[in-house]
């Protein structure tokens, strides 16, 4: 009995925290969307949201930045988890990797104007080798590689960790059944590391689909996302409720990617 | 005689990090038979096993497989297969995939893999598993689809890294049984790793004992059990009494102070040697019967036998099976025959160990 109460005493802390920091602020986002700008029950905000051509859009343009910015992260993380792991070295490589991850993403959103703006760096090199001065900063490319460049740790570690587990004789069973290099990789490596691929996609492009620092300081506004236009409706024109619908819309974005990507059951059961 | 050896290892040393693990080794393994690797763990075995089949290199000699020399043949293109110690059995994959996995990698068509699948999965008694997970199967059935997964592929030598060590005791002798059949079935090669000297006995048809790198010894297993070269081959295959003793003249050794006739010869006189008393060579007798008196220390019930620890006078302890009691503390005597005796020289190799043998076998 005591040891239940003890057990429950010490689950407290966390029931209060989902609580108050998961459970009430979405209550009250789905709560706020219901309302309009003056204060009056509405369904309005959906109703603006799923008919008016610039919140579709908007939608669309954020769920395909954040599938670019996924992708080229996975195209980056992988070979490089994938290597990390066959390194000597591979936890100070590591550490190296995910260091960057420690300095605050205003910081290093400012280092980038610097390194990309029309007398930083780049062009500085460009101009170097004499391809002359162009205009980077406040461009699409410029924004995708920002914003990949600070998601890449977070695909890194999940693959990096599944790859570690693979037991290294199951590579040589492959080897041993005949299976060259890239046979391997298809048929026995990559299956295995689908889960950490999983998680790091999650990690990845839910956070990219309500960027809005990076929008405006690196994408100079160019690349309006849903993050985007929650900032604005909170800050700039006090439409709450449009805010908070915008907001729901992004959590059921985010169950549903979950659910997509989530562990399915592991198929072969149906026959006995 | 060479084209009956399937593999050769010429001189083949391997070293990692300077430090050497097989130092010179030379071997020839013929077609058809079923060698057993044994020796302590670290001694090489496994090293052995992985140069054949390709996942490491020789830091110097040659490895011919089948005639061909293979130093640098990648293990995808051997005609080998291993059973992994773990299995290695592909999580992702049912039994049906693991096990052909190695046609698929064939290119063979799909009708032949679904028929080549049935029949090694029915040869080891798996009919009927084809979809079942493998994280559904017992530790014994993982154990025999590593096994179809191997001989999938049909190869001219399966080599097998201590399969066994990880199945309770009885699974394990039924494997052992099996595991017999099967390569006495199919008549290929077995190359078995193992630290376990029972099943070593039981299943080979060659024995090679490993230790530090080096084959200390090999042979049938009557032989190495019956002859061993060596205190350590004396001492890890079965349990022994070792003294020390002096060989007085052919066929006459002198021990714990006594001379007794023997069946050995071709030593210097008056040579220091050890002397191997099998424990169930040993009987236990009335006082003036034995050939050494001896007190009766401890006893204990091993199921099939009695192991019974005596001691003489000079403090020697005697190990004994008996299949009758012995009544601690009591003064017996032991008997056993000159047959009994083994005699074994310091530092002598294998080759001088088997010329001495014939030398005097012939007289």
């Amino acid at each position: 009995m005591t040891t239940k109460k003890s057990k429950l005493f010490y689950f407290i802390p966390y029931s209060m925290w989902i609580l108050l920091f998961v459970i009430a602020p979405i209550l009250l986002i789905i709560y706020q969307s219901f309302f309009d700008v003056s204060g009056h029950f509405t369904f309005a905000n959906y109703q603006t949201y799923f008919s008016s051509g610039t919140y579709l859009q908007m939608t669309i343009s954020s769920v395909w930045y954040a599938f670019l910015i996924t992708l080229f992260t996975f195209l980056v993380s992988y070979p490089t988890a994938y290597l990390l792991s066959k390194t000597k070295h591979k936890q100070l490589w590591l550490l190296l990797i995910i260091l960057p991850t420690w300095i605050n993403l205003l910081l290093k959103a400012y280092a980038f104007i610097g390194i990309f703006s029309s007398n930083g760096n780049v062009n500085g090199f460009l101009e170097f080798i004499g391809i002359g001065s162009k205009q980077i900063l406040f461009t699409d490319v410029s924004f995708l590689f920002v914003a990949t460049y600070i998601e890449i740790p977070f695909m890194i570690l999940p693959i990096f960790n599944a790859v570690e587990e693979i037991n290294p004789s199951y590579i040589s069973a492959s080897t041993d059944l005949g299976a060259n290099a890239w046979q391997t990789f298809r048929r026995v490596i990559f299956p295995l590391t689908l889960n950490g691929v999983k998680s790091g996609v999650q990690a990845v492009f839910i956070p990219s689909l309500s960027l809005f620092m990076l929008t405006r300081l690196i994408g100079g506004n160019r690349v309006i996302t849903l993050g985007t236009a929650i900032e604005q409706h909170f800050l700039v024109t006090q439409n709450w409720g449009m805010g908070s619908t915008i907001g729901v819309v992004l959590i059921a974005a985010m169950v549903i990617i979950m659910l997509l990507t989530g562990e399915k059951k592991k198929r072969g059961r149906k026959m006995k | 005689m060479p084209n009956q050896s399937i593999i050769t290892f010429k001189d083949v040393v391997k070293e990692y990090d300077d430090q050497p693990i097989l130092n010179h080794v030379d071997f020839e393994i013929e077609k058809g038979k079923f060698y057993t690797l044994l020796g302590p763990s670290g001694c090489g075995k496994t090293t052995i096993l992985r140069l054949i089949a390709g996942f490491t290199d020789a830091t110097s000699g040659e490895i011919y497989l089948d005639g061909k020399k293979v130093n640098d043949i990648p293990a995808n293109k051997r005609k080998v297969n291993t059973v992994f110690q773990d299995y290695a059995l592909f999580p992702h994959m049912n039994v049906f995939d693991n096990v052909a996995f190695g046609l698929s990698i064939k290119k063979m068509a799909q009708q032949k893999i679904v028929e080549k699948v049935k029949e090694v999965l029915k040869m080891v008694q798996l009919s009927g598993y084809e979809n079942r997970e493998i994280s559904e199967m017992s530790g014994g059935q993982r154990q025999r689809v590593a096994i179809a997964r191997a001989l999938a592929n049909e190869p001219e030598v399966l080599l097998l890294d201590e399969p066994l060590s990880a199945l309770d005791l009885k699974l394990r002798t039924e494997m052992q049984y099996e595991l017999r059949a099967l390569q006495r079935r199919l008549g290929i090669t077995f190359i078995f790793v193992t630290h376990d000297q029972e099943e070593a006995l039981a299943m080979s048809d060659e024995i090679f004992v490993i230790n530090k790198g080096h084959i200390v010894q090999s042979g049938t297993p009557v032989d190495i059990y019956d002859e061993p070269i060596n205190r350590f081959v004396a001492d890890f295959i079965g349990e022994s009494n070792i003294v020390k003793g002096n060989m007085m003249d052919d066929y006459r050794v002198k021990f714990v102070g006594k001379e007794f006739e023997c069946v050995d010869a071709g030593m210097r006189e008056n040579e220091a040697v050890e002397i191997v008393l099998r424990p169930e060579d040993l009987e236990i007798t009335a006082v003036e019967k034995g050939k050494l008196k001896v007190k009766v220390d401890t006893q204990l019930f091993r199921g099939v036998h009695y192991e019974i620890v005596c001691s003489d006078t000079d403090q020697n302890e005697w190990v004994i099976h008996s299949t009758k009691k012995a009544k601690i503390g009591a003064e017996v005597g032991l008997y056993f025959n000159p047959e009994d005796i083994h005699v074994m020289r310091f530092n002598e190799t294998e080759e001088e160990f088997d010329a001495r043998l014939e030398a005097y076998e012939e007289e």
